[in-house]
């Protein structure tokens, strides 16, 4: 059986496109037949662009035959998560709210694919204002996981881990605020990379909690995660937040190895609560990176337990703040009917924002209010540095850190919706690298019983996502699980 | 009974940048609304603040004029309120941390004598769009953000003012202050310059502060005295009547001539100030700071007294000449032309003043080049034209802007010089007043002046005096 174009990873794509084996043409109308075919199931795409992405790839085709300004991205048919602004090009946030907004601008990322040469197939469902878990807070209905059509694909990148998984994109950007790519990437099998905080602009980035928020490749294999983690990477004038370091190239290097690297397994990531079957392919997982030749020691992050109310004070309270320009006055929908200002913003914000922003706009604003703000934000913020130094006290001894993705398998439509703190539960793993700023990557360890995927996350020092990206690699390569596809199908398991 | 009043003012300058404070978009004032925007001062999702160091810079000015100790860690944090001019649905400011600390102002009481105002904070934020109700639709506001983003520092005094008059002179002198440094144009037209005043009363004697009130929107000198008169003679009579004092914020009406309360504690809002996390903490570092105080300019006070000590004109002169930046440079700018210190304020101080205030313009905005008018008191001192002739061609000048030179010309003001012109009308002058020629000549040496008089009247002032009296004097000799 041959592969089909859609299957391809970017650089298998890239070495098809440069021999003139297959045009970007080609493989942008294999896209669209396959989105057309299989998206009404999952619900991926929000919005499609794919006029613009015929004329993306035939102009692509010309640099790719005349050689010129060709990219490993040149042709490339890729997605954004509906949380970057792309000019021209509708931008919901899976919000009501910007159910008609067309920005007038483009976020740095979506700038640098356009120069990459990259064709833009469309815009991705996510948990609206990128608050969620399971990608069932999408103003849109929520997205099917392709492992089974009857649980969610995690969140709030959902959308974006679900086209990967099912070949409707052959790479994304997702953002991760407290797992955002890493936990939908776990759920869906493929592979997603938080990097340092600063390493990407956030300019153009819908922002939730802007000292959280950092934008991350997602793809099918870690070498195509490199490639795309090298287009967007660097400091941008426009973001102070933004690091000016050199960029390294991410695929050099990937292939050298694990040998005498020491990998921390921290004690606070295998408790009560985490599913057997995690722990077990994690454990594997584990000697599979020893038997590379990686040295592996427990080490001790003793304030992971905080990490969640840590981070539902400060993500809500900042989100409180970020979401507050959505009156209705400049842009978005404003809701008819008002009789004065303060009852125009009342309504435009009641009907526009899911419960679920609305939920966190109020505790971030309570977590704010005068006499409360010393004993949420602060004490947060104060715990927050506890958290940050933990990690940097490990990473004396140890170059990086391993550990489950999420405490679960993808779970069932509407299995959390109703029990927050279960949902928010889904992150503990994942939110300690966002309040530190630290690099992330999750890539697929095994199936459970039920065929559901497992993520191996693995967290670094700052900056270091070279150093992630050659572990991910030796591990991925030493294994077989990135190559398993998903059913498509519904499945009647309860668990 | 007797009461005193404590006062307190928060003098809101914006900055004189090119660009914004967070974006690089013109501050340029009159635009067409909604013109000098973009996606950062818009609020546009996604979009992000980044820092104008030229912002910084003129902040750094201020507080060193005003002797603040400069913070070399500030931290810009977010105050959350909803309003339609507020395009992200929070101000960015300075809360906690802000860039300068301490200071003070000295200013002049009536006494002669000087009062130390104190300064509590100066700290950096950035302006609001405006509401406008007047486009014709009556259901219907507009708001123009041309001004939403623009640099803002908001200096705050202590309560050490006592009355009215030493409040607007303070704000006088801190408009003057940074007019003179160029951070801020100060013009209150344009919102260059506003100011909130806290208000509050007690019995003279008592040490403990009454309740305060804030009083906004004061945008002239005359409004700040006003208004905080007027508050003052309402908390008097309110406490006389046996009344409370409530903390509330007033809103000024000029044209009225009264406040109406704004809202109420109760209603105060919380403004949920928390560190911005879009921005670091504001770093300034020594060297900088060093750097900015090496290019303070002269400010006027110094300036008054160099040009005392310099220019040898009276006190007074150099403290009328040096009250405006503008004038102090024009002023310097007619000297630099022609050294006459003294004739060229006088010219300034009587004719070109008193122009400029009929006119209700700035110096800036003069007509007559600084050029032009030392050429004017040349033309005069070289005996071209007369004194008298020399305002003449003032006006001219003022109105048109001609130079002096092309004015004389065209109008032919040119004193007559020519002795046998000048001769003949004396002639005709001596035979027709034979009686005071005789009176002259008989010793009443007075009468010479009014001969000259109708020498001067016969030649329409054109005649050179000095040659007039020489000639005449031969005459009756």
């Amino acid at each position: 059986m041959t592969t089909s174009l859609t299957q391809l990873t970017i650089h298998e794509s890239h070495e098809r496109l440069k021999t003139g084996d297959v045009t970007s043409e080609e493989l942008t109308q294999a896209y669209i037949k396959r989105i057309e075919a299989v998206d009404p199931q999952l619900n991926c795409y929000l919005t499609r662009v794919f006029d613009s992405a015929l004329l993306q790839a035939k102009k692509a085709d010309a640099q790719l035959k005349q050689k010129s300004d060709v990219t490993p991205l040149t042709g490339i048919p890729l997605a954004l998560k509906d949380i970057f602004i792309t000019k021209g090009i509708r931008t919901t946030c899976a919000s009501k709210l910007l159910d008609n907004y067309i920005p007038p601008y483009n976020s740095t990322v979506a700038e640098k694919l356009d120069r990459s040469g990259a064709v833009l197939l469309g815009k991705l469902n996510m948990d609206e204002f990128a608050m969620g878990s399971s990608n069932e807070h999408s103003a849109y209905g929520p997205v099917k996981n392709p492992w089974d059509l009857t649980r969610t694909p995690g969140g709030s990148s959902g959308g974006s881990a679900a086209a990967i998984a099912a070949d409707l994109c052959a790479g994304t950007f997702g953002t991760d605020t407290g797992g955002s790519i890493r936990q939908p990437a776990a759920m869906c099998g493929i592979v997603g990379m938080k990097p340092t905080y600063g390493r990407v602009s956030r300019y153009g980035i819908i922002a939730f909690a802007s000292s959280l928020d950092q934008v991350g490749p997602m793809a099918k294999d870690v070498m195509d995660c490199a490639l795309l983690l090298n287009a967007i990477t660097g400091h941008d004038a426009r973001d102070a937040t933004s690091i000016a370091a050199p960029v390294p190239d991410y695929t050099h290097g990937l292939q050298s190895g694990i040998k005498g690297l020491t990998i921390g397994v921290p004690r606070e990531y295998f408790i009560d609560g985490i599913d057997p079957q995690i722990e077990n392919h994690v454990r594997s997982a584990i000697d599979q990176l020893k038997l590379l030749g990686a040295n592996i020691v427990e080490i001790s992050l003793p304030h992971t337990e905080y990490a969640v109310p840590v981070y539902y004070t400060i993500a809500p309270a900042e989100a409180s703040s970020n979401l507050a320009r959505y009156d209705g006055v400049r842009y978005g929908k404003a809701a008819p009917g008002a009789v004065d200002l303060a009852d125009l913003f009342k309504r435009t914000r009641t009907e526009g924002f899911g419960p679920e922003v609305t939920l966190r706009i109020i505790i971030g604003t309570f977590v704010l209010s005068a006499g409360y703000y010393d004993a949420y934000y602060l004490k947060a913020q104060k715990v927050r540095t506890l958290i940050k130094q933990d990690f940097l006290k490990a990473f004396h001894n140890v170059d990086a850190i391993v550990a489950p993705t999420a405490p679960t398998a993808a779970f069932k439509l509407g299995e959390k919706s109703n029990d927050p703190l279960q949902m928010y539960l889904n992150d503990i793993f994942t939110i300690p690298a966002n309040l530190a700023g630290l690099p992330g990557i999750s890539l697929p360890c095994g199936l459970t019983e039920n065929n559901l995927p497992i993520g191996l996350q693995l967290i670094g020092k700052p900056l270091d996502e070279a150093t992630l990206l050659r572990i991910a690699y030796a591990y991925e390569q030493s294994t077989e699980w990135h190559t398993k596809k998903p059913s498509m199908q519904k499945s009647d398991a309860k668990k | 009974m007797n009461y005193e009043s404590i006062i307190g003012l928060e003098v809101h300058a914006q900055l004189a940048t090119k660009s914004k404070m967070f974006c690089a978009c013109s501050t340029a004032f009159g635009n067409p609304p909604n013109s000098n925007i973009c996606p950062v001062c818009m609020g546009a999702p996604g979009a992000l603040p980044v820092v104008n160091f030229a912002a910084v810079e003129m902040a750094i000015k201020a507080g060193l004029a005003f002797g603040s100790q400069i913070q070399h860690k500030s931290i810009f944090a977010r105050k959350n309120y909803f309003y339609p001019d507020l395009s992200k649905g929070y101000q960015i400011s300075q809360y906690e941390f802000p860039l300068c600390l301490g200071g003070h102002l000295d200013i002049p009481l009536a006494s002669g004598e000087t009062k130390r105002i104190s300064i509590t904070r100066i700290h950096m934020e950035e302006d609001a769009g405006k509401l406008t109700h007047d486009y014709g639709h009556a259901e219907k506001s507009h708001v123009d953000f041309n001004r939403c983003g623009v640099g803002l520092i908001e200096i705050v005094s202590g309560p050490d003012m006592r009355t009215p008059q030493e409040a607007a002179d303070y704000f006088r002198k801190v408009r003057q202050i940074l007019v003179y440094l160029g951070v801020c144009h100060g013009n209150m037209q344009e919102g260059n310059l506003r100011c909130d005043a806290n208000v509050s009363i007690r019995k003279v004697g008592d040490t403990k502060l009454g309740t305060r009130t804030e009083m906004k929107n004061l945008n002239s000198f005359k409004a700040v005295e006003r208004a905080i008169a007027y508050e003052i003679n309402r908390q008097i009579a309110a406490v006389e009547r046996g009344e409370i004092i409530i903390q509330e914020t007033l809103l000024w009406d000029d044209a009225a001539g009264k406040s109406a309360s704004l809202r109420s504690k109760e209603d105060a809002h919380d403004y949920r100030y928390f560190p911005d996390p879009d921005l670091l903490p504001l770093i300034v570092t020594t060297d900088w700071i060093e750097g900015i105080r090496k290019q303070l300019p002269e400010l006027a006070a110094a300036k008054a007294a160099r040009f005392v000590r310099d220019y040898g004109i009276p006190e007074y002169d150099a403290e009328v000449l040096t009250a405006e930046r503008d004038m102090a440079l024009y002023y310097e700018k007619c000297i630099a032309v022609y050294n006459s210190p003294k004739k060229i304020s006088n010219w300034i101080m009587t004719e070109l003043l008193r122009e400029l205030k009929n006119e209700g313009i700035d110096i800036t905005a003069c007509r007559i080049t600084p050029e032009h008018l030392a050429q004017l008191v040349t033309l005069i001192d070289d005996g071209i034209i007369s004194g008298k002739i020399g305002k003449d061609v003032f006006e001219e000048m003022y109105t048109t802007g001609h130079a002096p030179a092309a004015i004389i010309d065209t109008k032919g003001l040119k004193l007559v010089s020519d002795t046998s012109e000048l001769d003949a009308i004396i002639e005709r002058v001596l035979s027709t007043n034979q009686k005071q020629v005789e009176q002259y000549k008989s010793g009443k040496v007075a009468v010479f002046g009014f001969l000259v008089g109708q020498v001067m009247k016969e030649t329409k002032g054109q005649a050179s005096p000095q040659v007039v009296n020489e000639l005449l004097k031969k005459k009756l000799s």
